[in-house]
């Protein structure tokens, strides 16, 4: 579905000493199909960009379109429940929305409550612990007796058998070990691809917007700062430097190779042992030492 | 949600109210609370109104915040109101509407009464908004003090308080967390029938408990771990001092006091 945001703002607890603008008419679009990054610091307002894509908060000014659904300023949307039924959200530690005596009630709970019929949801059940990696043995159990990050695998299939079209990440793997990361990472990449998802990813890591974005938009206290193609954006350091945020390694490893040693590298996604290799075949000839 | 829960939420600030030390601010609101009913004439009350609407003036807190944060007390005022002026038939038949007689003497009783309600109400909301709540808890310790010589688990009380007060934002944090990350399953807490609203509410409970449970123990451990072990023998971070602004407020209060027994009738 396409997005789009059109100078929207949003203020918390209004006409109080507390009144806070956490965005600021933010503008931008996001194609279907499109894999979309938001980065910024603590505070810039991911959060609350992201709880406007279905509808669980309405902007103060400005439009949200989310493909036919229009989310104005004082103006009550009658489709909600449709509009999230297709988008579905993994909150920042999913794990603590878990309430259900096991974690295949739980899984159902999302379809359940969108009326869809038993039989599906057995199968999209199935079809989600195994995108998660869930053991099916573990569909009989308490969620409250697994470890950490199986809890987290299992709120993340309640969300997936929505069967969402877009999909909507904040910082879905925070507190997780790197390996857990990089499995729900690409589980969530594969899925992008196959099932033709919006996914909009909200992350604190320049790695994961790099490795999976096709886009990113960076936040800066509440205002679109920046928005552009990942190698675009991150051209630009010192744009970057200025509020605090850094430029993924690997792409520092290709600036520092072409500034001291003359040498152009072509970033097409390779990690950096690959340019290493790289490196050495151009600066040694085309002899490589393993 | 949190819109509407803003009632007594500390407002951070320097004046003179804010500066005073919380025992005087809780010492003075309870005797405000005994004197409101010795007012009984007007002019009585209009003094009585005049420290409130002092006191809030001088703490800097805008009167629409204060205003907004009673919004949930003005049934009770209104309706005190209300029910006085249908009861009380005493005195003359002011106007008579429908065959309801409204009489003098519920018409005044009314307006005292919920007047009383309102000053104290404000008052007390005033303490909410200038101090922060380990202030009120410390006051209330030492003001409750004399009472360990009885036995009674004053440091005990309070430090359940504290830890009580100092989750409430927290809790409510979490209720919102995870109402939304319920209502973007497809639970709807607006509408429905009375039973399919108390179902939805399951969801959001359950993890509230389970959390709130965790973060009790938790807290538990860190506390054993920093080796505390109530409260004989333990000082304080945060001593509170009297100071001149305490004894100002003090001859303020007395002065108030005489007034009032001056214009009573
Ligand atoms: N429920 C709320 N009430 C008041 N202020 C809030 C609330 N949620 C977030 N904020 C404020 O809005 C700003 C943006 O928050 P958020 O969208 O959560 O940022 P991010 O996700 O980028 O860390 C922050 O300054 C935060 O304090
Ligand atoms: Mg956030």
């Amino acid at each position: 579905m396409d997005i789009s945001f059109d100078k929207v703002s949003y203020t918390y607890q209004p006409n109080t000493p507390f009144e806070h603008r956490a965005l600021d008419e933010v503008s931008f679009r996001i194609n279907s199909g499109s894999y979309v990054a938001v980065i910024g610091h603590t505070g810039s307002g991911k959060s609350t960009l992201i709880q406007h894509l279905n509808g669980l908060l309405q902007p103060t000014s400005g439009e949200v379109k989310v493909g036919e659904y229009h989310l104005k300023a004082n103006e009550k949307n009658k489709q909600l429940r449709k509009l999230r039924e297709q988008v579905g959200v993994v909150f920042q530690y999913p794990e603590h929305q878990l309430f259900e005596e096991t974690v295949a009630k739980d899984i159902a709970f999302g379809p359940q409550n969108f009326g869809v019929p038993q039989e599906e949801i057995h199968r999209r059940t199935r079809e989600a612990v195994k995108a998660t990696q869930i053991h099916e043995d573990l569909l009989e159990r308490s969620p409250f007796d697994l470890s950490g990050g199986q809890m987290r695998r299992v709120a993340i299939s309640g969300v997936l058998a929505m069967n969402p079209q877009v999909l909507v990440l904040d910082e879905p793997t925070a507190g997780l070990d790197p390996n857990g990361q990089k499995e729900i990472m690409d589980m969530f990449h594969r899925l992008h691809k196959d099932k033709q998802l919006t996914t909009i990813l909200v992350t604190h890591s320049m790695e994961d917007a790099l490795a999976y974005a096709d886009h990113i938009v960076i936040l800066n206290q509440g205002k679109v700062y920046m928005e552009s193609a990942p190698l675009e954006i991150f051209k630009q350091q010192q744009a970057l430097e200025d509020v605090q945020l850094d430029v993924p390694e690997v792409i520092q490893f290709v600036t520092k190779v072409r500034d001291q040693l003359g040498v152009e590298l072509e970033y097409t996604g390779q990690s950096i042992a690959e340019l290493a290799k790289e490196l050495t075949r151009i600066v040694k000839g085309d002899r490589v030492y393993e | 949600m949190s819109n509407s829960m803003i009632i007594g939420q500390y407002i951070p600030g320097d004046s003179f109210v804010h500066r005073l030390d919380p025992r005087s601010k809780i010492a003075i609101i309870f005797f405000f609370v005994i004197i409101v009913f010795f007012a009984n004439s007007v002019m009585s009350y209009g003094l009585l109104a005049l420290f409130a609407i002092g006191s809030a003036a001088t703490s800097r807190i805008p009167l629409s915040y204060i205003m907004k944060g009673l919004k949930p007390v003005w049934f009770l005022v209104i309706f005190t109101f209300l029910l006085h002026l249908i009861v009380t038939k005493q005195g003359e038949v002011l106007v008579s509407i429908l065959g309801w007689e409204i009489y003098e003497e519920g018409l005044i009783q009314g307006a005292a009464i919920s007047l009383r309600f309102f000053l104290l109400i404000m008052v007390t909301s005033l303490l909410t908004f200038t101090t922060t709540p380990i202030e009120i808890t410390d006051a209330i310790e030492e003001l409750l003090g004399p009472l360990k010589k009885v036995n009674f688990p004053v440091h005990e009380l309070a430090l359940m308080m504290s830890i009580s007060l100092r989750f409430i934002p927290t809790l409510m944090q979490e209720t919102e967390k995870i109402s939304k990350a319920q209502a973007s399953r497809g639970v709807d807490f607006r509408t429905g029938s009375f039973k399919d609203r108390v179902k939805a509410v399951i969801p959001l409970l359950v993890p509230l408990f389970v959390s709130a449970f965790k973060r009790a123990e938790e807290l538990a451990m860190a506390m054993e771990a920093r080796g505390y072990q109530g409260g004989e023998g333990r000082t304080k971070l945060r001593e509170l001092h009297l100071g001149k602004t305490d004894v100002y407020l003090y001859i303020l209060f007395i002065l108030l006091v005489i007034g009032l027994f001056l214009t009573r009738s």
